[in-house]
């Protein structure tokens, strides 16, 4: 036993496992003989010489793991169905993708331009912008960034549908001067030969690149890769493979390099006949990108320049060239400005460029009454600020409305509890009845009874409580609100509340009493004390509960009796403004977190019971 | 204002002289490989009723192997197809929603693209369908069904002694001779033009006013004379309800509705057709249908959309039909036997004075004079 001792100080009196622990080591040691007993601090070592602490846990491992089996396909369908989407959509609240995939170029030529000096961007970023836009409207994609921009700038929308319906003809003289030149630039083998070659895989792979991720804004960040992987599963992958895709012709590097501009344009075309048209550039003249980058890459290059080149087609460039020489370059702010002046002010480039990074804060300053200025966030003005009060509201409301459900709740449920069995049954039916109530039936009951023509004020009238003139206003306010929303979630409060108080004996209050407490004394030190329990299970659900509800507001709410819920269902489904709608969840997911994590330090989460 | 053009001609009685060719036309469709099932989404009630009666029913006599699924979700039908596109799944093939929704739709790269001549009907006397909706085509991707108002009821019983019935959109604001509470849709599109124009702003001077922030100013401040009075919609059904129950004095809601409150349920309330908002609704076909699909919803659409079941649907309720052709074959309502015509709100008599929803407006200034509105309201 000495050696025992040595191994530790035993404090606890009863066997626990820390014993068995020591002793299999004492033991294993004593067998292994005098050549280890003496280090009596050495680790302890298994049978098998691996050192005890280790092959212990390498056995819970195990068996942790197969508890991790049991549970796993109800953490998988949890993660899958419930948490990934919820993260997915909140992941909005922050991701801005869509500028700099629909406009890449324009985002780069913006990037060293000062939004602050007044003046306009260079004119390389019109030319970017005419390129990015010419894309974009061929795809479809220009409105969408549209109303994007427009919840940030009014007038983005229209903007970018107007000009995108006119991107078509910037250059039109140009483009009909190359077409009238030589019939063959109007025809598509014309072009083929003309590209055709080797070693221009790049700028196609980077044109796919390009395409897909303006095509399918679906695949968004880290966490939308994860999703578009798990939605793969099931059969609806997010995004066309890059490789998958037919070109139907291969770019020739000389010319790339020569002519990047209509390089670039032409690898667009093609890559969008083939997804988006499932045809190939043979079938079609390109469009009027491809020769407004071409009359761009002719004037870029000297003549001497140009007679170097060698490739398919030279001499057709060489004419070309020299009737372009006629007529004057595309002027692409001019063609702006003529399709929409707004394009002439400093206003939608500054949108542009402060809203082209992947990631914006601008959604969560809208939500909490801020915008982005020159000058880093500041509040929005007076009359805009809306956020802020209907957060406190929601706040007050939820509060107000769990206590009006304990003050009710508690006498109810006490009776329930004390009541003789049938009565009790009985009592406890119609609780659950209204449970068991639509819930728009219920909240439509309430605007029966509380309007001004309704139950309760005619009542009033036909006591002569109330003058006809004079009729309470009980409902779109919060008061209405507040009324309806107890109602509805009283049963939340009673049922915990009944569940607890059925397990205290009726002999402890007969004892305090015995005792000499006043019946308030024993039910204030006696029964209320062990009633918390229930209440604070209660004020939870019903707290939450009631912090997210939107269809009792939105009906009996008013203008002063909504929640913050409200304007989330709108901007989910009404203004599609989903990046606010997430920012806005997410404040309240935390708003929500935080109270949980307030109650947990003040009350203590462990006193919460749902049953006895 | 050539929209406004088209609803007045529209209601004028011109009787199309019969070129019969184009009744016979079949659809472009026709013979192509399609399903047998159909997923209609609408609005419910009276007006999806309506196009059941109008043109499914009828069309699924003619191909008894077709069943039409409906799907009430009209309302959310931007959001929820934005959300099926996401996911990649479709369900949908052929969307019920207003006008506003449909350029949306368009925008977003959610509703199909159509060549109006090609995929629907001529009218009768052979004129394209393009020429034959005109100006109410506000969308490549809309196919319009009916012209509806946004206008205002009130409670004939409600209306004081010696005073007369209320016949202008201002009475809304002149609580002293009309008392009572008013109801009003909670949102600004429609309540802040009422409100500029009761200010003394010219109809055609509205939106430019609007687009200013003094003009929102000047357009809340309006409205706040009455803020206290009034009952904040958001249902189509809250107001002929409100009306009923003799809550509000005067209230604001679609034509359609009225017309039911009014002779369907024999309940005292008037119509003030003074500056009724003209709006639209029509069909949008959803993106990247299948092919066999696709066919369906086009050989549906060829029928539904021609010149007899436009003027069907207007004997169930009283919206106008879109087709300039519909306006002659209106007729009487389906049980109460009355004329539609007085009824629809392009009838001559009670489009003297009216509005037309800026659709371009709305789609650039929705987002930040919401904004403003409802902190408004809130405060």
């Amino acid at each position: 036993m000495s050696r025992l001792s040595s191994s530790g100080p035993q404090t606890a009196d009863a066997p626990t496992p820390e014993d068995a622990f020591h002793e299999t080591a004492t033991l294993d040691d004593r067998a292994r003989g005098p050549q280890r007993g003496t280090e009596a601090d050495g680790p302890m070592l298994a049978a098998d010489g691996t050192p005890l602490k280790k092959s212990l846990a390498r056995a819970l491992r195990a068996q942790k793991l197969r508890a991790l089996a049991l549970i796993a396909p109800l953490l998988i369908f949890v993660l899958v169905t419930f948490i990934a989407p919820i993260a997915d959509m909140l992941f909005r609240s922050v991701e801005n993708q869509i500028v700099r995939d629909t406009l890449p170029r324009t985002s780069a030529a913006l990037a060293t331009w000062d939004a602050e000096s007044g003046d306009l961007p260079p004119d390389s970023a019109f030319e970017a912008l005419y390129s990015d836009l010419f894309l974009a409207a061929e795809a479809r994609r220009h409105t969408r960034l549209g109303q994007r921009l427009n919840y940030e700038n009014t007038g983005m929308s229209s903007l970018f549908r107007g000009t995108g319906r006119d991107v078509d003809d910037f250059g039109e003289a140009n483009v009909e001067m190359l077409e009238d030149l030589d019939d063959r630039w109007e025809e598509a083998e014309f072009w083929i030969s003309m590209t055709s070659g080797t070693g221009g895989a790049a700028v196609l792979d980077a044109a796919r690149e390009r395409f897909i991720r303006l095509d399918d804004l679906s695949t968004r960040g880290p966490l939308g890769d994860a999703w578009c992987g798990v939605k793969g599963v099931f059969g609806a992958p997010c995004a066309v493979s890059a490789e998958d895709v037919d070109l139907g012709f291969t770019l020739s590097g000389d010319f790339a390099e020569t002519f990047p501009r209509t390089a670039e344009a032409y690898a667009e075309f093609a890559v969008f006949m083939a997804i988006e048209e499932e045809e190939t550039v043979a079938d079609d003249e390109p469009w009027e990108a491809v020769y407004v980058a071409l009359d761009r890459d002719l004037r870029a290059l000297s003549p001497e320049e140009l007679a170097a080149y060698d490739g398919p087609e030279a001499e057709a460039l060489r004419a070309a060239q020299a009737a372009l020489a006629d007529v004057p370059p595309v002027d692409f702010r001019a063609a702006f400005v003529a399709s929409d002046e707004d394009w002439g002010t400093v206003e939608p480039w500054r949108t542009i460029r402060t809203y082209a990074p992947p990631y914006t804060t601008g959604y969560f300053l809208n939500a909490v009454d801020m915008q982005k200025t020159p000058d880093g966030p500041a509040l929005r003005d007076e009359d805009e600020r809306i956020y802020g009060l209907l957060f406190q509201r929601t706040l007050f409301m939820s509060l107000m409305i769990t206590f009006s459900c304990i003050l009710l709740g508690y006498p109810v449920a006490w009776l329930l509890a004390n009541l003789p069995m049938r009565t009790a049954n009985l009592l406890m039916i119609l609780v659950l009845l209204p449970f068991w109530t639509s819930l728009l039936v219920r909240t439509s009951a309430w605007k029966v009874m509380l309007q001004q023509q309704g139950v309760i004020n005619d009542v009033l009238v036909w006591l002569g409580l109330v003058a006809d003139d004079g009729r309470l206003i009980m409902i779109n306010n919060q008061f209405g609100t507040i009324v309806a929303m107890t109602h509805i979630l009283l049963p939340f409060m009673i049922l915990p509340l009944y569940s607890v108080m059925q397990t205290i004996p009726p002999s402890y209050m007969r004892a305090a009493k015995s005792l000499g407490a006043t019946p308030l004394t024993a039910f204030r030190r006696v029964y209320f004390p062990q009633t918390v329990p229930g209440i604070g299970a209660g004020s939870i659900l019903v707290f939450i509960l009631a912090i997210g509800y939107y269809i009792t507001p939105e009906i009996v709410g008013g203008t002063t009796g909504t929640f913050i819920s409200n304007r989330i269902a709108y901007h989910i489904s009404s203004s599609l403004n989903w990046g606010l709608a997430a920012a806005l969840g997410s404040i309240l997911l935390v708003v929500v977190l935080v109270l949980y994590w307030a109650y947990d330090k003040i009350v203590g989460i462990d006193n919460v019971k749902l049953g006895g | 204002m050539n929209l406004a053009k088209t609803l007045m001609a529209s209601t004028a009685l011109t009787v199309a002289a019969g070129a019969l060719a184009a009744q016979d036309m079949e659809s472009p469709v026709a013979g192509e490989p399609m399903i047998d099932s159909m997923t209609l989404v609408s609005w419910g009630g009276a007006y999806q009723n309506s196009q059941q009666k109008a043109y499914v029913e009828p069309y699924i006599e003619m191909n008894p192997e077709v069943s039409a699924t409906w799907d009430e979700s009209s309302n959310e039908a931007v959001a929820k197809l934005r959300a099926m596109a996401e996911a990649g799944n479709i369900t949908w093939d052929l969307v019920d929603v207003v006008a506003s929704d449909a350029i949306r739709l368009c925008d977003e790269g959610l509703a199909m693209e159509v060549d109006h001549d090609d995929i629907l009907k001529p009218a009768p006397d052979g004129t394209d369908a393009s020429d034959d909706f005109g100006d109410l085509i506000v969308s490549d991707c809309f196919i319009p069904q009916i012209v509806y108002s946004t206008t205002f009821g009130y409670r004939t019983d409600m209306v004081p002694e010696g005073v007369d019935a209320p016949d202008s959109v201002c009475d809304v604001w002149d609580t002293e001779t009309y008392p009572g509470k008013r109801s009003l849709e909670r949102r600004p599109i429609n309540n802040m033009e009422w409100a500029l124009y009761c200010d003394g702003v010219a109809k055609d001077e509205i939106y430019d006013v609007l687009a200013t922030e003094e003009g929102q100013d000047r357009a809340l401040d309006k409205l706040d004379e009455i803020k206290d009075d009034v009952i904040w919609w958001s249902a189509g059904a809250d107001t002929p309800q409100l009306l009923a129950d003799g809550e509000v004095f005067m209230g604001s809601t679609y034509n359609g509705r009225l017309f039911s409150v009014i002779e369907e349920q024999d309940q005292p309330v008037g119509m003030l057709w003074d500056m009724q908002v003209f709006d639209l609704d029509g069909w949008i076909i959803p993106e990247d249908l299948e092919e066999a699909e696709l066919n369906r919803v086009l050989d549906f659409l060829w029928f539904a959309t021609d010149t007899q079941r436009l003027a069907d649907q207007s004997a169930y309720i009283s919206y106008g039909p879109a087709r300039e052709s519909s306006a002659p074959l209106v007729s009487t309502h389906a049980e109460l036997g009355i004329e539609m015509a007085p009824h629809m709100p392009t009838d001559p008599d009670n489009a003297e004075n009216t509005l037309l929803y800026n659709y371009e407006f709305w789609a650039d200034y929705r987002d930040d004079i919401d904004a403003k509105f409802q902190a408004w309201l809130a405060q």
